[in-house]
């Protein structure tokens, strides 16, 4: 018993201090996510753009949850030449050759969040062939895939983790609008 | 090798076998760097031009190489009305191993090429190549309009290759719209397999061509030596899909050569829980379990709200799986990639067997609740 108490020491103290690691490997990994998601400019189209004191900014309220379920838009505008989009005052719908696309709700709400059936590697390829869940229907313009698609796999790793634990906002963004023939 | 031996022997002994020993290294060094430089190229860059990757003995005649193997499988993938080609080529003395009948085993060297033509008019030609390394090699060669040259594509595909009807056109693949099907399941090649080579053909599958000569099966593979490990029950009992009718036959087929390359058990997409590839274990079991009655999980955009099940039977119309195979709205149909056109045959045929298909939706739903 006199050496038994020591050992079991040792084994709750390696115990903890393995745990102790993972969970700094972890926050690690959410901050490099969160710096990524920042300098990315996720936010600029992810995040709904409210008016301001100093002008258009990010609701961080609502932050990475997309295009507001509660602004309808049921047509493309029409735009003169030699124009080729629009966008909303939210920065979330983006008119263009490719109908109306409406950013997508990258919170992990269980509801509405497009992530909520992604694994980390169907994440991964997602931005490496910009298509849904790696392998399906093509993310519309103007989701700079081709851009993210060129970070490295740790890099998209440690944006996946940290979105999944982002403050989920219940918000369903609209099936996008098909160009008109 | 066997230049340096000769060297080495005619030098002599002493100051001679000294500089041929040498000799014999340098000769060595170069071909082992020269070696070197060739596999760096086959691993990492495809080949300029469509002629240079071997598929033609004489590309003046476009005489293919009779070494290569023609080949068709019994449920092609469904490409816009495309006629198509198949040839296989194996480095001589290797085999491939089919110990496990749902992933076979390919030996580095392994290449295959598939052309597509529309009216007549080749179009395009898509390469593969096992290479050193184990990983494949893959490439698409755009066929000039007087079909004399075939260039390699660059990574991204090319859109607008041949014109088709409504207005849509052909667009050779990118590498990505590639690797999205062909790294769908635990083996790269698609349509070369156990049951896609089965002697016993679907006599009602869509759009197969005749089998080319020399008429490649399991049979004519395993008795020329280059199938290995193949189950005896395989070749007694040749693979054919279970099922209720010649109907249900077809169609479970049909999804195996369109859509179970990328919904499997085995693939990154398996927690959709969608399973329509054919395993050889249990062939025509789990694409029944996995539609018929089951639930659509997320509908996709331009999904009726009605299609609540991914299949309902008799009820063709309100099928999610229908609607998205009836579709070419980028955001719903399916296949998601490689075709413009709705396969009109596919949509008739899947119509036809959801409607014959036994369990009204009530009894689904009893069932699904347990009672």
């Amino acid at each position: 018993m006199r050496h038994a108490l020591p050992l079991l020491l040792k084994i709750a103290l390696l115990v903890s201090g393995t745990a102790s690691a993972q969970d700094n490997a972890d926050s690690a990994l959410v901050k490099r996510g969160e710096y990524l998601v920042t300098v990315g400019g996720c936010h600029d189209c992810h995040t709904p753009w409210t008016m301001g004191s100093s002008g258009p900014e990010p609701d961080m309220t609502r932050a990475l949850s997309g295009h507001p379920q509660d602004i309808a838009i049921k047509v493309a505008p029409t735009v003169p030449a030699p124009w080729g989009g629009a966008v909303s005052q939210t920065n979330t719908a983006w008119s263009g050759p490719w109908g109306v696309s409406f950013t997508a709700n990258l919170t992990p709400d269980p509801e509405t969040g497009v992530l909520r059936d992604f694994t980390e590697q169907q994440f991964i390829q997602t931005m490496r062939t910009g298509r849904h869940q790696g392998q399906g229907r093509q993310i519309l313009p103007p989701m700079p895939w081709p851009n993210y698609g060129r970070m490295t796999d740790e890099d998209l790793k440690a944006v996946f983790v940290y979105l999944r634990q982002v403050p989920p906002v219940k918000n369903k963004v609209p099936d996008p609008i098909p160009p008109t023939q | 090798m066997a230049k340096v031996v000769v060297t080495a022997e005619w030098f002599g002994a002493g100051q001679g076998r000294r500089w041929a020993a040498a000799g014999a290294m340098l000769i060595l060094s170069l071909s082992l760097l020269k070696g070197v430089a060739a596999a760096s190229r086959t691993v990492t860059t495809p080949l300029p031009t469509l002629q240079e990757t071997g598929l033609y003995d004489d590309f003046g005649s476009l005489q293919i190489d009779p070494s290569h193997l023609a080949f068709a499988p019994q449920y092609p993938l469904w490409s816009d009305g495309a006629v198509k080609r198949r040839w296989i080529s194996l480095p001589p003395g290797t085999t491939i191993d089919a110990a496990d009948p749902d992933a076979w085993v390919f030996p580095v060297g392994t290449r295959f090429w598939k052309e597509f033509s529309f009216s007549g008019r080749r179009v395009e030609t898509r390469y593969l190549e096992r290479r050193s390394d184990g990983q494949w090699l893959y490439a698409a060669y755009a066929w000039s309009a007087d079909g004399r040259e075939a260039h390699l594509v660059g990574p991204r595909g090319k859109r607008g290759a041949y014109q088709l009807a409504n207005g849509r056109s052909h667009t050779i693949p990118g590498i990505g719209d590639c690797k999205a099907c062909h790294l769908g399941d635990r083996v790269e090649v698609l349509g070369f397999s156990a049951l896609q080579l089965s002697p016993d053909r679907d006599p009602g599958a869509l759009h197969a061509e005749p089998r080319p000569e020399p008429g490649i099966d399991l049979r004519y593979l395993v008795d020329k030596g280059l199938l290995v490990g193949l189950p005896q029950a395989m070749l007694e009992t040749p693979l054919r899909i279970v099922a209720k009718s010649p109907t249900e036959r077809t169609a479970l087929g049909y999804m195996h050569g369109n859509c179970g390359h990328c919904h499997n058990e085995q693939g990154s997409l398996q927690n959709i829980g969608l399973f329509l590839r054919q395993n050889a274990g249990a062939i025509g079991q789990s694409a029944l379990a996995t539609t018929i009655g089951y639930p659509v999980r997320k509908p996709a955009p331009g999904q009726s709200p009605d299609a609540v099940l991914r299949i309902d039977p008799r009820h063709p119309k309100r099928s999610g799986l229908m609607q998205r195979v009836s579709s070419r709205y980028p955001a719903l149909q399916m296949p998601p990639l490689g075709t413009e056109l709705v396969d009109i045959e596919a949509v008739s045929l899947l119509y036809r067997w959801i409607s014959e298909h036994g369990e009204p939706r009530e009894e689904v739903h009893l069932k699904q609740k347990g009672r």
